[in-house]
């Protein structure tokens, strides 16, 4: 395990890993949620927590340019005297690094209207597998080529080592309110999402929490939230003035007309920040439960949101677990949480087995493994549910012209027997 | 042809079977960059396959015009921003070709756009890349490489792309004072062009914020649909970071028989010249300021990007990848070594592998 202190610094680590054929891996701050960085096979770890600065920051260019060790948080905070934030903000944002963002191409609570971490990334300088050092992307807006820097975003450390990253940093709203609905059925919760983007509203975020989470909350932090509720969202609307303030209203009546008790829109900034404090300390709040949790990540279509949720429930009772569910509604992002104790016997097997029949139950709604925590070790094997083997393939062929040594976090995101012609091929379905 | 599996199949067997392809869409941007190749020419299916309002999504065949798209979508009040300097455009063309339209300041460029792309391989395969939700990261991004690839990589069958509610009111306004000062009395303007003109600027939204923000910017109402971009028999673009456009503007005045027009706050410089020699003037303005410049259309003996692409080995390395004989539109984008495998690189047949039956 290493820490290097420079771009160079890294590219002599990667040196080392190729010179001993050794795989190498990076870490961030490690609050990666599916495996990414997890060590496999013995690997050279390259943790980037010591190339922290940052580096510039152009306010009439509206970029920075960081190092990857930078906390999402920090950068946001940075720039907040010149009226701008970077927009991606993963509940994990006080922690999580940016360079482990643009390996997992995170989002957060906000991304529904303003895009996940591949729309604010635009260069980067990377480090391939052999030690050398590539620019991808650039300020300009358009490079000649393929688009190696998309390619990289998402690419959970398989393609190489972000060293340095230009990011596209965002004005701060003139105006913004928070509602939160509050409900008696999970359903009509559900309709009120649906309701809100078929009106024509796409909300700067969007999130819903169930009875038991909201519940939780509340005894943790005390923000208002109702105790007896089924299920509350947490809608918030920025923009300039008459747009939100005709939005709130629409939100305000199609809340009502699917039953929401009642509609509350947050008075002063005070209030604002109690109520998203309440929605990210959700997780802290489950400690409070049980000792253990095992959080999902799926995407369904946001038409399928109910059905599929009333489908995880079912999976909870079948499995006789606790399952919370606080989630990104307004892009389909659903995260059942499992929460347990480890030292219950047998209760392991009851975990993953409902973690496998939530992905089977949203791969049949249509929907896809992760939204946002990426595949990493967790559902690499879970890939042949959502893509063929040719489809597969180019992804390999994708990844291996990034780094044919295979070198870079080599057991990640793709399961064996990807390549066509690789022996060992999954057969369809099969996982875990 | 409407867009059914087994219509994308053939077109995966065209391609398989042909020995050069020449993805074609609508033609309309048959001059960008590198020269056309001759060769089999092969298209999409085209139709809208499905729209659910609801989801903010949309699937259709790359032969789809935008024209088409535009209607089912406006009839619910939405949009796709893809704003094609021509609307007979497919989507295969331009998301192969990969130019992002006028209003990229706001909603941001056209690869953003797109969730999800089925291809045809040069084997002969079809090729799922993306999926069908609105956020997603399973697996690598494809969509992304598809996009400003050129058909060097694969030809686009079928793409779901991501829409938008329309704004309830659009409107261009000329500011009288600098483009930043629009920049920073707007929140987010969807377009500011800059040339000699003046500076012209296009807000959406509300339409009392509308107003709003154009009595705070000192804006006047235009009755058109925005400014005239540039028109002549040799047009290419410029891309240069957008601190730079100032003195590509200035450079660019300077030259004549040139007409020219920015996109400030994105670093687009739309060009027209009356000759070749005047792009290739402009061409040299480009690179002056650190960008470079695209052909779009006329000037035949420019060579389209006037650039070495940058990591060259890598994107060499994917190319070769895709595409191990080098079929597909060659010529369209200079990757060193297209045609040729790169050497010590399709080892042990990992990849580049001969097509499956
Ligand atoms: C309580 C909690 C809440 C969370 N909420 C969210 C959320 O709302 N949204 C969300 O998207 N995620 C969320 N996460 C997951 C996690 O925080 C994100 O995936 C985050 O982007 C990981 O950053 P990290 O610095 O911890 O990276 P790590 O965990 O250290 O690494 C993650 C992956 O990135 C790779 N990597 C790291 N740095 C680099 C680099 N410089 N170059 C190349 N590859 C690199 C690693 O190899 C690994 O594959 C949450 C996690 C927790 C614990």
């Amino acid at each position: 395990m290493c820490f290097p202190a420079s771009p160079a610094e890294v590219a002599a680590a990667v040196a080392v890993a190729a010179r001993h054929d050794r795989p190498f891996v990076a870490r961030g701050s490690g609050t990666g949620l599916s495996g990414g960085a997890t060590p496999v096979g013995r690997p050279v770890v390259i943790v980037t927590t010591h190339l922290n600065r940052i580096l510039d920051v152009d306010p009439a260019a509206r970029v920075a340019w960081v190092e990857p060790g930078v906390l999402n948080l920090d950068l946001s905070r940075s720039v907040s005297h010149l009226g701008l934030h970077y927009a991606p903000d993963p509940s994990s944002q006080a922690a999580c690094t940016i360079g482990g963002n643009v390996a997992t191409n995170a989002g957060g609570p906000h991304c529904l209207a303003s895009g996940v971490t591949a729309a604010h990334v635009l260069a980067l300088d990377v480090v391939l597998a052999d030690g050398s050092i590539a620019q991808l992307g650039g300020l300009e807006p358009d490079q000649p080529g393929y688009d190696l820097r998309g390619c990289f975003v998402g690419s959970e450390g398989t393609m190489g080592i972000a060293t340095r990253v230009a990011v596209r940093l965002t004005r701060d709203p003139t105006v913004v309110r928070t509602l939160l609905l509050d409900f008696t059925s999970v359903e009509a919760a559900g309709a009120t999402v649906s309701g809100i983007i078929a009106a024509g509203i796409v909300p700067a975020a969007l999130e819903m929490m169930d009875a038991e989470i909201t519940r939780a909350v509340e005894d943790y932090v005390g923000a208002g939230y109702p105790r007896d509720a089924a299920a509350v969202l947490l809608v918030e609307l920025d923009g300039l003035e008459a747009g939100v303030a005709a939005q709130v209203e629409e939100v305000r009546a199609v809340g009502r007309e699917h039953g929401a008790r009642s509609v509350r829109v947050a008075a002063d900034e005070r209030e604002r920040a109690l109520l998203w404090k309440g929605r990210k300390s959700a997780f802290g709040a489950i400690a409070r439960i049980a000792p253990d949790y095992y959080l999902h990540d799926v995407v369904v279509p946001r038409t399928r949101l109910v059905e599929v949720l009333l489908e995880v429930y079912e999976i909870a009772e079948e499995q006789r677990l606790t399952m919370m569910n606080v989630f990104h509604a307004g892009d389909g992002n659903l995260h059942p949480l499992i929460v347990f104790d480890a030292r219950e016997p047998g209760v392991w097997p009851r975990v993953t087995d409902a973690g496998d029949a939530i992905l089977r139950a949203c791969v049949a709604a249509g929907g896809v493994l992760s939204g946002e925590h990426g595949i990493g070790l967790e559902k690499r094997d879970a890939m042949p549910l959502v893509f063929g083997p040719d489809d597969l393939d180019a992804q390999a062929r994708l990844r291996d012209a990034f780094d044919p040594w295979g070198r870079a976090n080599p057991d990640k995101v793709l399961p064996r027997g990807s390549r066509c012609g690789e022996l060992g091929v999954v057969p369809e379905g099969a996982w875990v | 042809m409407g867009v059914t599996p087994d219509a994308e199949q053939a077109v995966a067997a065209a391609v398989g079977a042909a020995s050069t392809v020449v993805p074609v869409g609508a033609g309309t941007q048959r001059e960008v960059g590198g020269p056309v190749p001759t060769g089999t020419e092969v298209g999409a299916p085209s139709g809208i396959v499905a729209y659910d309002p609801a989801e903010l999504t949309v699937t259709a065949g790359a032969g789809t015009s935008v024209d088409e798209l535009d209607a089912a979508l406006g009839a619910h009040a939405q949009e796709c921003v893809l704003d094609p300097r021509d609307r007979r455009a497919t989507l295969g063309g331009l998301l192969a070709v990969g130019l992002s339209g006028p209003r990229r300041l706001r909603y941001g460029p056209l690869r953003d756009r797109v969730l999800e792309v089925r291809f045809a391989t040069a084997d002969g395969r079809l090729v799922r890349g993306g999926g069908p939700t609105v956020k997603n990261v399973t697996g690598f991004d494809l969509p992304r490489l598809l996009v400003g690839s050129f058909g060097t990589l694969g030809v686009l069958t079928r793409v779901i792309l991501r829409c938008q509610p329309r704004p309830a009111l659009s409107r261009w306004y000329r500011a009288p004072g600098e483009p930043d000062a629009v920049r920073a009395a707007c929140l987010a303007p969807s377009t500011i062009t800059w040339g000699p003109d003046g500076t012209r600027v296009l807000l959406e939204g509300h339409p009392d914020d509308v107003d709003a923000q154009a009595a705070a910017a000192e804006l006047v109402a235009l009755p058109d649909d925005g400014p005239a971009w540039p028109d002549a028999p040799h047009r290419g673009r410029v891309s240069v970071p957008p601190g730079q456009v100032r003195q590509v503007g200035a450079g660019l005045a300077a030259l004549d028989g040139v007409v020219w027009l920015a996109e400030w706050g994105v670093g687009t410089v739309h060009v027209g010249a009356a000759t070749e020699d005047g792009l290739a003037a402009a061409r040299g303005v480009a690179t002056a300021a650190g960008g470079w410049l695209l052909r779009e259309s006329g000037a035949p003996t420019l060579d389209g990007f006037g650039v070495a692409l940058p990591a060259s080995e890598v994107m060499a390395r994917v190319k070769a990848a895709f595409d191990p004989t080098g079929k597909l539109a060659p010529g369209r984008l200079p990757i060193p070594g297209a045609g040729v495998a790169a050497p010590g690189v399709v080892s042990g047949g990992r990849i580049g592998g001969p097509a499956r039956a």
